[in-house]
C-alpha cells in the first residue's frame, strides 16, 4: 500500500500513512494455506527424504493436504453467515483481497476433490512398467545416453506431487481472488508448474517438451496482457478491488478508454486460460503433449479456475460495465462453439479431439456466462447464471477426467495408442471399459440421463432466460453437429474392425480404476438425480461485493 | 396412492432388458424366452390396467414426483386416450417382434442378449414416452429411445448398418436438439411466472405465453417431431435404416418410434402453442400434403422392399400430420386411429417382408416371382398386409383413413382434392409389390422356397386378427379416443365446423 501514487484517492493514503496490521482470518484462507503448505512441505520431502521413500511420502502428503483442505472448506461453508444484502454468504477477508463466499468455497472443495482425483491418475505404476508416466530424468536430453540410464535405474520425478500441489493451491486462490493483484499472483501460481508437468512427459518426449514451450510462450504472452489490462483499469478505477472497480464504473468518473481497454486487455487472459476462440491455439498441441493424466488435470482443474475467476471478476468488478463486455462474450462464445467442433470433426487423435472438445465446452460455459441471471435479478426459484456455470464445471470436470483416465489404459508397444484408428475394435477386446468411454462421450454429447446433459440444460436455460437466444440457437446446433464425432469415436470403437493387432487395455492399479468409477458414478447420477448438487449450488448464493 | 401402473409397465422391460443383456451368453434360447415372457407380461399388465381406464375421464393413472426441482422438473406419468392407445400399441407389437425375430440376431456380430435387451429396453422407453406428462421428463425419455434404437440399426443389420445408424442418430439428435432449445425457452417462460418454474404439461397449458414466443417455441418442438415422423423434407434418413435394420427393428422404429412424432404434435404443439399450431396450419399442412403424394410416388418407384415400405409410411404419416392439423374432430380421431393402424398393417408388412426377404436373401423387388405357388401361407398374408395398408375397406386403416379424408374435405374440400391421389398410389404401390414378387412364373432362385413355419404365423397371427377385428368394429378404439379429442380441439379453441354438405354426419361420433 505504501507504494500508491499520488493518483490514488485521499483516505487510501491516510491508511497507508498509519501502517495497519494485516487482520486475516486464519480459518477462512486455511484450505489454500493447508494446499500450499503441503506443496512447500512436498518440496523438503523432495530435499531430504530418500529416493525410494519419495513416492510413497509425496502421496501421503498430497492425500492429507487435499483431504485436509477439503474438511477445513466444509468448516467454513457451515461456519460462513449471511453477508450484507442477504444474496451471499462468507466475508472478504485479507484486506479485502480474498472473497471466500459461496461459489468460492463451491469451488474450493470441486478443486480439491479434483485435484485428489488427479493425484490418483499421477500416482498410477502399473501401465508404465512399475514407473509413473513421468520423465525419469527430464533433463536427459530425449534419446541419449543419460535418459536411456535414468529409464534402466526406473528413477521418476516425484517432483509432479508438489507441483501438482501448487497447481491447486493456485486455482484455489484465483476464483477466490478479489483484488486484481491476487488474481495475477493466483494466475501465475498455478500457470508455472502446468507448465513444467507438460513437458515431463516419460515417452514421446520431444512432443512433451514441445508443448510445454508452447504452453509457456503463449501463457507468458497472455500473462502480459492481462497485467497491461490490470494497469488500464487501475489506471482507471484508482484501487485494485472489486468492489471498487465497480463503484467506480458506476460513478462513471474517469476515462472510459481505460476501461475498455482494460476489460479487453484482462478478457484475453482469461480467454486464453480457458482456451476460448482466438485464443485457444494451444490447447491441441499442449493436451496431445502432455502427458494424459497432466491433460486431465489441466482440462478439468483450470477450465473450474478459470471460469470461476472471469465470473467474479466480470460479474463483480466489471459488473455495471455489463453492455459493453457482454458483446465481446457473444461473439466469442459463438465463435469458440463453432471452431470448437468444426474442428474437432478432422481430429485422428484421441487427446485431440478431447481437446477440440474441451474448447467447445468452453464455449458451452461462456453461453451460461452471459446469460448474467443474478440472484438479484430473478426469483428465488429460478436458476442464476453462477449456479448454471459452476453445475456444468462439476459435470464437466467429473466426465473430462475419467475420460483421459480411459485414454491412458488403451496402449500399444509405444506407450498410449492415441490415434483413432488404434481404437478400432475396443468394444470386442474390451467392452467395459468402451462402454465407459462411450458412457463419458455420450456426457460430452449432452445426450440425456447423463451429466452433460443437465450441464447443458442449464447454461442454456441461463443464457436463454437472459435473452442471449441467438447465442443459444448456435449452441443447440453446434451440439448437434459435436454429436456426431463423439458418435463417430463410438462407431469407431464398437462397429470398426481393428487394424492389425487391435488395441489392447493394459490393467490398471486401483487408483485409476477408482478414478474412472468415480468420474462414471458421477456423470451418471449427475445425470439422473442432479437435484441435490443443483441445490447445493442454488444455496450458496451470489458472489460476495 | 393406488398403484402405479405406468410405472410398473415403464420399468418391468426396462429391468427385464437389464436382465437379459446380464444373462450368459451362451444362453441358447433363454435370453428368447425371457425377452418374450417379459414382453407377454408388460402386455398383461397393460391390459389390465385398461380395464381399470375410464373412458371420458380425462388423464388417468397419475404419478407426480417432484424430480429436480431448481428446473422444475416433475417425474410425472398419465394417459389420456391418446396416450393409452400408443402405449397399448406399444405393448402389443413388441412381443410380435420378439417372437418374428426369434432368429435374426443369430448371426450378427453382437450376442442375442444384446439384441434382445436393447429391444425392451426400447419398449421400456417408448412406454415412458408417450405417459409422460411432464415436458422435461417426455424430453429425456424422447432422446433415451435413440440409443437403444441406435444399437440395434447399428448392431444387427445390414452390410451397410453403421452409416444408416449414424444417419439416424445425427438427424434425430439434430431435431432433438432444437427441441432442447424450445424446452429450454419454456423454462424461461414459465420460471418467469408467478408459479416458479415448472415442466407439468397441465401446469404450461394454463400459462399465458407471449405470441412471438409461442410461435418460436412451436417451430422448435414441430421440426424435432416431423425429423421424427418423418415429414418431408427431412424424411431421408428413414429409407436407410430400414433398409439396414433387421425387421424387427423396422417395426420398432416406423411402428412404435415415429409415431412419438405425432403424438408429440398433437400432445405438445396443440396442447402448448395452440395459437402457433392455427398459425402454422398451412405450412403444416402442404408439406403434409407433400409428404402424402411424394412418398407414395417414391415407394412405386423402389425396388428394394424395404425402402419401399420406408417411402409408403412417410405418405401415411402425412395422412396422420394432415389428419391432425385439420382441426376437427373426424380428423383428429382419425388420426389418432392411423396411428394406431398403421402400427399395426406397417407392422404385418414388414415382418411378412421380412420372412421373405430372409429365406431368399435379397431385398430387391427384381429377385422375386411366382413366390404364391411355392410359399401360399406367406403370400396370402403379404397379400393381407397389403391391403391393409393401401386401406382395403374391411380393414383396419380404411377406417381411419376415410376419417382423415373426411377431416380434409371439411376443412377445405381442395385439400382433400389434392391428397387423394395419394389413395390411388397406395394401391399402385402395393399391388405392383404384389404383383412382382407373388405372381407370374416362379423364379429359379425362389424355387423350393420354404413356407412359413408356425413361430411365424404365430407372430402375424394376432396382427391380422387385430386388423381384421378394428376394420370391422372400430367402436372400442374411437370410443377412447374421442373425448381426448374433444378436451385437445376445446382446448386450441376450434369447434368442428357445422356440415355445410347438407346431411352430412359427423363420421366417428
Amino acid at each position: 500500500m505504501t507504494a500508491l501514487s499520488a493518483s490514488v484517492p485521499a483516505g487510501a493514503l491516510v491508511r497507508a500513512a498509519e501502517f495497519e496490521a494485516p487482520q486475516l482470518d486464519y480459518l477462512a484462507l486455511s484450505p489454500v494455506l493447508v494446499v500450499l503448505g503441503a506443496a512447500i512441505a512436498g518440496v523438503l520431502i523432495e530435499a531430504f527424504v530418500a529416493r525410494s521413500a519419495r513416492y510413497g511420502a509425496h502421496l501421503g502428503l498430497a492425500a492429507v493436504g487435499l483431504v485436509g483442505a477439503l474438511v477445513l472448506t466444509v468448516v467454513v461453508a457451515f461456519d460462513s453467515t449471511v453477508a450484507e444484502g442477504g444474496t451471499a454468504l462468507g466475508a472478504v477477508t485479507g484486506l479485502g483481497s480474498v472473497a471466500v463466499d459461496g461459489p468460492a468455497l463451491i469451488m474450493w472443495g470441486l478443486l480439491l476433490v479434483l485435484g485428489l482425483i488427479s493425484v490418483m491418475l499421477f500416482a498410477e505404476r502399473q501401465l508404465d512398467g512399475g514407473v509413473t508416466a513421468f520423465a525419469g530424468q527430464a533433463a536427459a536430453l530425449p534419446g541419449s545416453e543419460a535418459e536411456r540410464q535414468a529409464s534402466v535405474k526406473q528413477l521418476e520425478h516425484t517432483e509432479v506431487f508438489p507441483l501438482l500441489m501448487f497447481a491447486v493451491g493456485g486455482m484455489m486462490l484465483f476464483p477466490a481472488a478479489n483484488n486484481l493483484l491476487v488474481l495475477f499472483v493466483a494466475l501465475e501460481v498455478f500457470s508455472l508448474p502446468l507448465y513444467l508437468l507438460c513437458g515431463l512427459a516419460r515417452r514421446r518426449r520431444l512432443l512433451s517438451q514441445e508443448s510445454a514451450m508452447k504452453y509457456f510462450l503463449l501463457g507468458a504472452f497472455s500473462s502480459g496482457f492481462f497485467v497491461y489490462g490490470i494497469a488500464l483499469i487501475y489506471g482507471y478505477a484508482g484501487t485494485m478491488e472489486y468492489a471498487g472497480i465497480a463503484a467506480a464504473i458506476e460513478g462513471t468518473s474517469g476515462n472510459q478508454g481505460l476501461l475498455l481497454g482494460g476489460i479487453a486487455l484482462m478478457a484475453v487472459g482469461l480467454f486464453f486460460k480457458v482456451s476460448a476462440v482466438p485464443f485457444h491455439t494451444w490447447t491441441p498441441d499442449v493436451y496431445q503433449g502432455a502427458p494424459t493424466a497432466v491433460t486431465g488435470f489441466m482440462a478439468a482443474a483450470t477450465k473450474v479456475a478459470a471460469f470461476g475467476a472471469m465470473l467474479r471478476l466480470f460479474y463483480v468488478a466489471f459488473g455495471p460495465a455489463r453492455w459493453d463486455w457482454l458483446p465481446i462474450f457473444w461473439a466469442v462464445a459463438i465463435l469458440t462453439m463453432v471452431v470448437g467442433v468444426v474442428l474437432a470433426l478432422t481430429q485422428a487423435d484421441v487427446k485431440r479431439l478431447l481437446a477440440y472438445s474441451s474448447i467447445a465446452h468452453a464455449g458451452f460455459i461462456l453461453t451460461g456466462l452471459l446469460g448474467v441471471q443474478q440472484l438479484s435479478e430473478v426469483g428465488g426459484t429460478q436458476i442464476t447464471s453462477v449456479q448454471a456455470v459452476l453445475f456444468y464445471l462439476v459435470t464437466y470436470g467429473f466426465m473430462t477426467l475419467g475420460a483421459f483416465a480411459v485414454v491412458t489404459l488403451v496402449r500399444d508397444s509405444g506407450g498410449e495408442a492415441n490415434h483413432l484408428s488404434r481404437w478400432a475394435g475396443l468394444g470386442k477386446e474390451a467392452p467395459v471399459l468402451a462402454g465407459v468411454f462411450a458412457f463419458f462421450l455420450l456426457a460430452m454429447a449432452g445426450i440425456p440421463l447423463t451429466s452433460g446433459f443437465t450441464g447443458k440444460w442449464a447454461v442454456f436455460a441461463s443464457a436463454l432466460s437472459g435473452g442471449a437466444w441467438p447465442v443459444v440457437v448456435v449452441a443447440v446446433v453446434m451440439s448437434a453437429v459435436a454429436g456426431y464425432f463423439y458418435i463417430r469415436l463410438i462407431v469407431t470403437m464398437y462397429f470398426d474392425e481393428p487394424v492389425g493387432a487391435g488395441p489392447t487395455v493394459t490393467a490398471p492399479s486401483a487408483l485409476t480404476l477408482v478414478v474412472i468409477t468415480v468420474g462414471f458414478a458421477v456423470t451418471l447420477v449427475l445425470g439422473i438425480v442432479p437435484g441435490p448438487v443443483l441445490d447445493l449450488i442454488g444455496n450458496a448464493g451470489e458472489f460476495i461485493r | 396412492m393406488s398403484f402405479p401402473w405406468l410405472t410398473v409397465a415403464l420399468l418391468l422391460p426396462l429391468v427385464g432388458g437389464a436382465v437379459v443383456a446380464l444373462l450368459p451368453r451362451a444362453g441358447g434360447q433363454l435370453p428368447k424366452m425371457v425377452a418374450l415372457g417379459v414382453s407377454v407380461a408388460t402386455l398383461v399388465l397393460v391390459v389390465a390396467m385398461t380395464t381399470q381406464y375410464d373412458v371420458g375421464g380425462g388423464m388417468q393413472f397419475v404419478e407426480e414426483h417432484v424430480w429436480i426441482e431448481a428446473f422444475g422438473a416433475y417425474y410425472a406419468l398419465g394417459v389420456d386416450g391418446l396416450g393409452l392407445a400408443m402405449v397399448l400399441l406399444t405393448v402389443i407389437l413388441s412381443p410380435v417382434v420378439i417372437l418374428a425375430s426369434w432368429d435374426d440376431a443369430d448371426e450378427g456380430r453382437w450376442s442375442t442378449n444384446a439384441f434382445f435387451g436393447w429391444m425392451l429396453a426400447l419398449e421400456g422407453l417408448a412406454i415412458g414416452v408417450f405417459a409422460a406428462t411432464d415436458v422435461f421428463l417426455f424430453y429425456v425419455l424422447f432422446e433415451a429411445t435413440l440409443i437403444p434404437i441406435y444399437f440395434l440399426i447399428g448392431g444387427f443389420g445390414g452390410p451397410e448398418r453403421a452409416h444408416a445408424a449414424l444417419k439416424f442418430l445425427i438427424y434425430s439428435l439434430f431435431g432433438g436438439l432444437i427441441m432442447l432449445a424450445a424446452v429450454i425457452g419454456l423454462y424461461a417462460v414459465s420460471a418467469g411466472s408467478d408459479g416458479g418454474p415448472t415442466y407439468l404439461l397441465r401446469e404450461l397449458s394454463g400459462l399465458p405465453i407471449e405470441q412471438n414466443t409461442g410461435r418460436w417455441l412451436f417451430v422448435g418442438f414441430f421440426i424435432a417431431f416431423a425429423v421424427k415422423a418423418p415429414m418431408f423434407p427431412v424424411h431421408t434418413w428413414l429409407p436407410d435404416a430400414t433398409s439396414q435394420g433387421t425387421p424387427g427393428t423396422s417395426v420398432l422404429l416406423v411402428s412404435i418410434l415415429d409415431k412419438i412424432g405425432t403424438f408429440g404434435m398433437l400432445r405438445f404443439c396443440l396442447g402448448l402453442f395452440p395459437e402457433a399450431s392455427r398459425w402454422a396450419t398451412p405450412v403444416v399442412l402442404a408439406l403434409a400434403a407433400v409428404s402424402v403424394l411424394y412418398g407414395a410416388l417414391l415407394a412405386i418407384g423402389q425396388n428394394n422392399i424395404p425402402r419401399l415400405i420406408a417411402y409408403t409410411s412417410i405418405s401415411h404419416f402425412g395422412f396422420i400430420v394432415l389428419g391432425i392439423f385439420v382441426f376437427n374432430s373426424q380428423g383428429q380421431a382419425g388420426s389418432i386411429l392411423y396411428m394406431f393402424n398403421h402400427g399395426l398393417s406397417t407392422a404385418a408388412l414388414f415382418l411378412v417382408t421380412g420372412f421373405l426377404i430372409k429365406r431368399r436373401g435379397s431385398q430387391l423387388i427384381s429377385d422375386f416371382g411366382g413366390v404364391e405357388k411355392v410359399a401360399p401361407v406367406l403370400a396370402g398374408l403379404m397379400l393381407v398386409a397389403g391391403l391393409s395398408s393401401l386401406s382395403l375397406p374391411g380393414l383396419a386403416p380404411f377406417v381411419s383413413e376415410l376419417l382423415v379424408m373426411v377431416g380434409a374435405f371439411v376443412y377445405s374440400p381442395l385439400l382433400a382434392a389434392v391428397v387423394v391421389p395419394g389413395v390411388v398410389l397406395a394401391a399402385l404401390y402395393i399391388l405392383l409389390m404384389y404383383q412382382r414378387t407373388m405372381t407370374g412364373p416362379t423364379a429359379p432362385a425362389v424355387e423350393g422356397m420354404a413356407d412359413l413355419k408356425v413361430r411365424e404365423v404365430s407372430a402375424l397371427a394376432p396382427l391380422v386378427l387385430l386388423i381384421v377385428l378394428l376394420g370391422f368394429y372400430p367402436t372400442p378404439l374411437l370410443d377412447v379416443i374421442n373425448p381426448s379429442v374433444a378436451d385437445t380441439l376445446s382446448y386450441v379453441g376450434v369447434t368442428d365446423p357445422a356440415p355445410a354438405v347438407a346431411g352430412g354426419t359427423e363420421a366417428g361420433q
